[in-house]
């Protein structure tokens, strides 16, 4: 008896958190990539700079440390896989970015960096826990790319 | 003296192609994890006191002199402690057998003694038990080069292996290959990617602080990928450890080592 309401509970355990992580999941948008690019940001969402940053350092979020750098950041661990993103928006366009950010592996289909809106149906064996889902959602996307672009404006004094 | 030329100018080509062949390293070069450590995190590997491996070597130990359910000893094959043990065979697995007609890794032969030797019920491939005698077998080829066979019946699982090396799976949509040959050395955070070899398994992990095996450790990758794992003992997994443990082929056995 007591086996059996153990295994109720962990059962129900289990179905709460799927059941969270739906509510967490969205439709994921449909997007238009028009050379080496996305224009019309994603479901015509406005990013949120400050926000961005903070998902640019979270590790459970973007991550992008643990492969970029950021010199205008102070935090101690950050990698060197992909480019120093200083001044990102001399070499490409916010609509760039985008892509870049959404699904890296359209630009290039070697690279190592995750697409973090790739569509779910082109993911090879996804773990249960996140099925249907991409990494990031539409509007951290587009906070990431906001911050990103922000930079620039930045260090010439336009933003804050 | 137009053909002589023609030669001596053929020969001076095969002699720089030589040259370049020579010179560049043609296989990058085998580093062990153990080199990517922190000295504090080699001193540790090092000394059989602070090493948590050795503890779980006494427990292979153990479990080595317990008697089986048809009262056979694991010993009267292998010697006091495993004595009989020969460290260039250990260092050959995984192999062919030739009986059951396909590779098994020291861990699938350990089991098979197991069952069929000890007439003991199979052990999980998740049990201790099992951890702590592929430690202390391991152990016994300490220092010895890996050497695992790829030719002949081999060569198909290793081929295998070397596929699923390089599919992309996961959320993360990555391979095993970007990180461990494309990007070896670099920075992911604060840590710095190895070449990703199984010298040391079974190892004790300072992230987990736990002794895993390799399979264990593969499920943690796969976890970190954000993708579906596969069984500890399924094919896929066997087949990637020929390939991992063939890449490492001339590294000598560490086991039982330290690694992040
Ligand atoms: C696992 C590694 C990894 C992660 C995580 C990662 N990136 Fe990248 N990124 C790369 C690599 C490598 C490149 C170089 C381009 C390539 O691979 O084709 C790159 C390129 C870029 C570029 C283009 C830069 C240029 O100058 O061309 C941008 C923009 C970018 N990343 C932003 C991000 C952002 C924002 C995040 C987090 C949301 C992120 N990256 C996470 C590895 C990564
Ligand atoms: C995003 C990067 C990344 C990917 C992809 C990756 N690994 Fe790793 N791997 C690491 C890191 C970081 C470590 C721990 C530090 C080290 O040894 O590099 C590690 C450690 C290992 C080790 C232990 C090395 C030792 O010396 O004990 C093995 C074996 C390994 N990985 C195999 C694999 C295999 C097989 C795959 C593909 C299924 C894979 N890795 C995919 C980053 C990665």
């Amino acid at each position: 008896m007591i086996f059996k309401e153990k295994t109720f509970t962990l059962f129900s355990l289990i179905m709460l958190i799927f059941y969270i992580n739906n509510l967490a999941a969205e439709d994921i948008a449909r997007y238009e990539v028009t050379g080496n690019s996305i224009i019309k940001p994603l479901n015509d969402l406005t990013g949120k700079p400050e926000r961005g940053q903070e998902l640019f350092r979270d590790q459970n979020k973007g991550n992008c440390l643990a492969c970029h750098r950021l010199s205008t950041l102070n935090d101690s661990f950050q990698g060197n896989i992909g480019p120093l993103l200083d001044n990102v928006t001399l070499r490409l366009t916010e609509a760039q970015i985008r892509l870049r950010i959404a699904d890296m592996k359209q630009v290039n289909p070697y690279s190592i960096m995750p697409g973090f809106y790739r569509s779910p149906e082109r993911i090879n064996r996804i773990s249960p826990l996140y099925e249907g889902s991409t990494i990031l959602t539409a509007q951290e996307v587009e906070d990431i790319v906001s911050y990103l672009v922000s930079l620039n404006l930045k260090s010439s004094g336009e933003y804050k | 003296m137009k053909p002589f030329n023609l030669s001596l100018f053929q020969f001076l080509l095969l002699f720089i192609v030589c040259l370049l062949l020579i010179s560049s390293p043609l296989k990058a070069e085998l580093i062990s994890g153990y080199d990517f450590l922190s000295n504090q995190a080699k001193e540790m590997q090092n000394d059989d006191f602070q090493n948590p491996g050795y503890a779980m070597i006494e427990q292979g130990l153990t479990t080595y002199n317990r008697k089986g359910e048809n009262d056979k000893l694991c010993s009267q094959c292998h010697g006091e402690n495993g004595d009989k043990f020969i460290p260039e065979s250990i260092a050959q697995f995984p192999k062919f057998h030739k009986i059951l007609k396909r590779p098994v890794t020291l861990r699938d032969q350990i089991q098979l003694c197991w069952g069929k030797r000890l007439d003991n019920f199979p052990l999980l491939y998740d049990d201790t038990d099992l951890l702590a005698l592929e430690t202390m077998i391991r152990n016994k080829a300490y220092g010895e080069e890996v050497n695992v066979n790829i030719s002949g019946n081999m060569q198909p699982y290793y081929d295998a292996g070397k596929k699923f090396y390089l599919t992309r799976f996961g959320q993360m949509d990555m391979n095993c290959a970007q990180c461990h040959d494309i990007y070896t050395g670099k920075m992911l955070r604060g840590q710095k990617l190895s070449q990703g070899h199984t010298n040391g398994f079974p190892l004790f992990r300072l992230e987990s602080q736990k002794m895993v095996n390799l399979p264990q450790r593969l499920r943690e990758c796969f976890r970190s990928l954000r993708a579906e794992t596969f069984a500890q003992d399924s094919d896929e997994f066997r087949n990637l450890e020929i390939y991992l443990n063939a890449r490492g082929n001339g590294l000598k056995i560490e086991t039982p080592a330290i690694r992040y």
